[in-house]
């Protein structure tokens, strides 16, 4: 259900800079809808990022990430075609993995 | 976890199926597999709790942080913030936006493989210094850099 995230990896000499775009509302609580109700809370709260199965980056997050989130990093040692892998858990339980491989810098 | 269930499960006739999957109900909610989330940090609602709940006593303030934000964001829910960190052996970064309802926004565990840089996006709900908290070689740092907000965007 929840959609796929975008995910752009390019290797800069041995570091492979990686651009992610995610797909969630990240309601913070506070919101009210057009009826006036309050719309309840709902983000990401944990976001894992792999390097060829080996964890790079551990994260976790309160409301107060924008919606649709963005994330940026870097892996060192990093190759042309190496995979990735991305997994996000939110405050109802939902998941979503996506990979993807790096690319040569264009 | 599983011996926890073990045990519920030897518990036999004790243990109603109602109950049984209220507990397990438990785990699948609001923590879910989220084991790893700093649940008083993020719920602190005073940057000093915040600090504390990360575990860092009195962070000093360091130029090897480097925070890219705007100077002045028109659109608070909607901030650019990346941190860059110089400091050996990095494990964890934390932003702190200082004056939201909830000032602790996000930590990045960084130690194995990725560099210290960390960007993302964040939501401020008025002009506060914004503040990245470094952990290395488990020593805490931080810096500090004002963003002049517009419009709220916690609402």
């Amino acid at each position: 259900m929840a959609e796929p995230m975008r995910i752009r990896a390019t290797l800069q000499g041995d570091v492979a800079d990686v651009r992610i775009l995610m797909r969630h509302p990240m309601e913070t609580g506070l919101r009210k809808d057009a009826k006036g109700d309050t719309v309840p809370q709902h983000f990401i709260q944990n976001v894992a990022v792999t390097h060829n199965g080996k964890t790079v980056l551990d994260a976790q997050w309160s409301q107060a990430i924008s919606r649709d989130p963005f994330l940026g990093l870097r892996i060192k040692g990093a190759k042309v075609g190496d995979k990735l892998s991305v997994t996000w858990v939110d405050t109802k339980g939902d998941k979503r993995t996506d990979e993807a491989a790096v690319a040569a810098a264009s | 976890m599983d011996r926890m269930r073990r045990r519920f499960l030897n518990a036999g006739g004790s243990m109603s199926v109602l109950a049984l999957s209220s507990f397990l109900g438990l785990f699948e909610s609001r923590q879910g597999w989220a084991a790893d989330w700093n649940k008083a940090g993020f719920e602190s609602k005073a940057m000093s709790e915040a600090v504390k709940a990360l575990g860092a006593g009195n962070p000093v303030e360091s130029r090897d942080i480097v925070i890219a934000a705007p100077d002045i964001a028109e659109n608070g829910a909607v901030v650019p913030v990346a941190v860059t960190s110089k400091i050996a052996n990095t494990q964890q970064i934390s932003i702190i936006s200082e004056k939201n309802p909830r000032p602790l926004l996000a930590t990045f565990d960084v130690s194995s493989g990725s560099e210290g840089y960390i960007s993302t996006r964040i939501k401020m709900g008025e002009t506060s210094n914004v503040w990245a908290v470094v952990k290395a070689d488990g020593k805490f740092y931080s810096a500090k850099k004002e963003v002049k907000v517009t419009v709220g965007g916690c609402g």
